[in-house]
């Protein structure tokens, strides 16, 4: 029992950086936009998350909870909106391929990252990691209203603040793109753009608006793996971009959409930590389990091409520039 | 202001459009009156589309002024039409397949901050009630019908309040049935004082259900005359700049011989469905085999089974004849490669000219060893045979082309119909199919089409031709082979036969009145 608790907790903390970058490229796909740059806005959330913390504590001695937490969230938030923007700029306005776009945004924001990151390091004291403890305790506090509630209250009451804020916004995003009106537009965008301009929607302004905000979003998963799964620390050992691709592949696994992305980051989570609760495994043989959820995303790619359901496709116009007046 | 300029919907003065060097509209002027039916009547590339675009704010003209009631406007969007209650409704469907009827009719609208489709739902029966249609609002788009989607979006511009209604093409992939039930909405519509500005190329239709008609050529406006005091004869005189004889040549056949025997011809698509089922005829060098059908009803897979890209059932049979010998071989079973290899030489001009039948991205030349590429001994291609073939194309079937190594998809429609049927008919098939031969090509280039199916009939070549225009399957064709839902439902007389009995045969109303 306490092991499988232990595995359900790893495998929603994992699952949660995923669920972030997932819910807001599902957000950008549905205009869509297939923004391949999702490992890289999530670097640029957690790095410069992790700046703004960083200067902020250093700046103030005694720093309080809340001002770290909006700093953070503020940076990480603009700076990978700024990610999307470059993608908006390159791809809606001057119609550059969205797929090379998308990588090259990944290598980009990776080694700028990285950079800053051990710069950090260096300024933190050479040798020494940043460790930016005021802040990371903020993100790792836990909420004390599960507490009376046995096993499941110790299950439920584990985690910081973000894992619940991802929940939000999955649900939030899933009421939002089937509910709404301006979601239903927003899909249309997706689909048929030019449907949606004959129609009076500003196509232009959709795209570029939800794939900022998704980069938003995505960037979060970014801020919460540093903040949260690394404890307020820089690696520059490329887990937010191992990360950043399972998030890419839970967005084909959720079929678009953002509610099947709660269960599908917490499964990923799940597969993707099995190795460790499995006895009697090497080091090589650990790397085939850490490989289950990509298997899992193919088997259902399969399923899906096989059950070809009209409403478990990708938007139709995935991936395509628009151009209203090409003919 | 005068009595006239009130009855006035929209007046365009002086429109000017130019899209790079083409200028698609030249100092246009056009008035759409109250209560009215306008055709807008053209040949391909004469601009009736894109002007009508600037109406409903797709594309912004260069100069130009446009009134409405009256006053001058600018239509920057389609939003903008909508609030001066012009809506089109284009040839291109502008749906979105995955989202249902009621969706699709308020994407945009933002009426209210959540989606409410029970309120949608009841006005859209209003509106239906009052023009005679019927629409499913809970109906995905992509299980529905062609003509279900073309209520769909005229209701969709009645529900945004539109006065001014524009229809661009809509009768291009209706049955005859159908068309009649649009005309009769569209003549509720005029009777309860909307303007409708319909756009064709189809001159009966122009005849049957206008009161005026204006007429644009390569981009400049001809002129207008009240439809009672004009004929078809004069309105081409007008379309084309000069008198063209409207009749299509149809030569007696000679020499006819079993070409193509089909037995039994049964296909499944992959989902295990039948696309067609059990088909049986027999066509004959020297005549052209008309193939008549709704869209959908198995045309695609039948020229697609004879040319070897599709899996036929066991049981199926299909007997081909060369023109020069007698010897018959089965091509059921066979893909293309074994076709070819067998020495069969038919000849394809698909529907789908720049998926099928062209590369798009490469010249003229290339296209054309597309077709022989086999045939070379040395690892390096043979470009001077391909080359010559291409040139001759082009001089033999007038080809306008930006040069020989232009990719074939900067030409228009026309033209990329005329270097694909150039191709195909260089290797001398004995069998030739066409798919939609004509679609969207303006009267000039079908006639070239048409004569070009009448030579390589005269030499004895089996023409199959998939049409959807009756009235040109009527004038063209020998025989007409009716499919109906992947069956023949009739094989009538293209000389004695009467549009409505194909029509009915279409429609499967035929087999049921014969039951």
């Amino acid at each position: 029992m306490g092991q499988l608790i232990a595995l359900i907790q790893a495998a929603v903390v994992f699952g949660t950086v995923i669920m972030f970058g997932a819910v807001g490229e599902i957000v950008t796909e549905k205009a869509g936009n297939l923004n391949l740059g999702v490992p890289g806005i999530m670097y640029l959330g957690g790095i410069c998350g992790l700046m703004g913390a960083f200067y902020y504590e250093m700046a103030n001695p005694e720093p309080s909870a809340f001002m770290c937490i909006l700093i953070a969230m503020l940076c990480a938030f603009l700076a990978s909106m700024a990610g999307g923007l470059i993608f908006s700029f390159l791809t809606i306005t001057l119609r550059a391929n969205q797929n090379v776009t998308g990588l090259t945004l990944t290598i980009f924001a990776g080694g700028f990252a990285n950079f800053f990151g051990g710069s950090l390091n260096k300024l933190a004291g050479g040798v020494g990691q940043i460790n930016v403890a005021a802040t990371s305790a903020a993100f790792r506090k836990t909420p004390a209203f599960f507490a009376n509630m046995g096993d499941v209250g110790v299950l439920l009451s584990a985690f910081g603040f973000m894992v619940y804020l991802a929940l939000i916004i999955a649900i939030l995003m899933n009421w939002f793109l089937n509910k709404t009106s301006v979601g239903l537009n927003l899909r249309a965008v997706g689909e048929s753009p030019a449907t949606a301009d004959a129609a009076g929607i500003n196509v232009t302004r959709y795209k570029y608006l939800a794939t900022c905000i998704g980069a938003g979003i995505s960037g979060l998963g970014g801020l919460y793996y540093v903040m949260d799964y690394t404890k307020g620390t820089w690696d520059s050992d490329g887990g937010i971009e191992r990360l950043g691709w399972l998030a890419v592949a839970l967005v084909i696994f959720t079929t678009w959409k953002p509610k099947r992305s709660i269960w599908g980051s917490y499964l990923f989570g799940m597969l993707f930590w099995l190795y460790f609760y499995i006895p009697g495994l090497t080091r090589s043989s650990q790397e085939i389990f850490k490989m289950l959820p990509y298997l899992v995303t193919v088997i259902v790619l399969i399923v899906v091409s096989m059950r070809r359901s009209r409403d478990d496709q990708p938007p139709a116009h995935l991936g395509l520039p628009y151009f209203r007046e090409e003919r | 202001m005068s009595q006239l300029e009130t009855n006035k919907a929209v007046q365009m003065v002086n429109i000017t459009k130019t899209f790079g060097s083409l200028v698609a509209n030249d100092k246009v002027c056009l008035d759409i009156h109250k209560g009215e039916i306008l055709s807008l009547l053209g040949e391909n590339g004469s601009g009736k589309t894109t002007l009508m675009n600037m109406l409903s704010g797709i594309y912004l003209p260069d100069s130009g002024q446009i009134f409405v009631d009256g006053k001058e406007v600018s239509i920057a969007s389609p939003r903008d039409a909508f609030n001066l209650r012009i809506g089109m409704i284009h040839q291109h469907f502008k749906l979105v397949p995955v989202l249902t009827a009621a969706e699709n009719i308020i994407l945009g609208l933002n009426e209210n901050r959540l989606v409410d489709l029970k309120t949608v739902a009841a006005r859209v029966k209003e509106i239906c009630d009052r023009y005679g249609f019927v629409v499913e609002p809970y109906k995905k788009v992509y299980d529905m019908s062609v003509s279900e989607k073309q209520t769909l979006e005229i209701v969709k511009v009645l529900y945004r309040g539109a006065d001014i209604l524009i229809l661009d093409e809509p009768t291009a992939v209706l049955t005859p049935q159908e068309t009649n039930m649009l005309f009769d909405v569209m003549r509720n519509m005029k009777a309860d004082g909307k303007s409708i500005v319909i756009i064709t190329h189809k001159l009966h239709e122009v005849m049957e259900i206008s009161d005026r008609v204006a007429v644009l050529r390569k981009g400049h406006y001809i002129g207008d005359i009240a439809t009672c005091d004009t004929n078809p004869q004069q309105l081409t005189d007008m379309m084309v700049g000069r008198a063209v004889s409207l009749n299509i040549d149809r030569p007696e056949p000679e020499n006819i011989r079993e070409c193509l025997v089909v037995k039994d011809l049964t296909v499944l698509d992959v989902d295990g469905v039948k696309k067609l089922d059990k088909v049986s005829f027999t066509a004959y060098g020297g005549e052209i085999l008309g193939i008549a059908g709704i869209s959908g009803s198995g045309q695609k897979e039948l020229l697609e089974a004879i040319a070897g890209l599709q899996i036929v059932e066991p049981g199926s049979s299909m007997m081909y004849t060369a023109k020069e010998s007698d010897k018959a071989v089965e091509l059921a079973g066979c893909n293309s490669m074994d076709i070819k290899k067998m020495g069969v030489r038919s000849a394809f001009v698909p529907e789908d000219r720049l998926g099928m039948g062209l590369v798009g991205s490469m010249s003229i030349p290339d296209n054309m060893m597309l077709r022989t590429y086999g045939n070379g001994r040395s690892i390096f291609t043979d470009r001077k045979a391909p080359k010559g073939m291409a040139e001759k194309v082009v001089e033999e079937l007038q080809v306008m082309t930006p040069g020989l190594s232009a990719p074939v998809r900067r030409m228009s429609g026309g033209n990329i119909q005329k270097v694909l049927v150039g191709r195909e008919i260089a290797a001398n098939p004995s069998l030739l199919m066409t798919a939609y031969a004509v679609r969207g090509l303006d009267i000039n280039t079908s006639y070239t089409i048409y004569h070009l199916l009448n030579e390589q009939k005269k030499q004895g070549v089996a023409v199959m031709y998939v049409g959807e225009d009756l009235d040109v399957l009527l004038e063209l064709c020998d025989r007409i082979l009716v499919l109906c839902a992947g069956k023949v439902s009739g094989i009538v007389d293209g000389r004695t036969a009467k549009k409505e009995e194909v029509g009915l045969l279409m429609t499967h109303l035929g087999q049921e009145a014969e039951a």
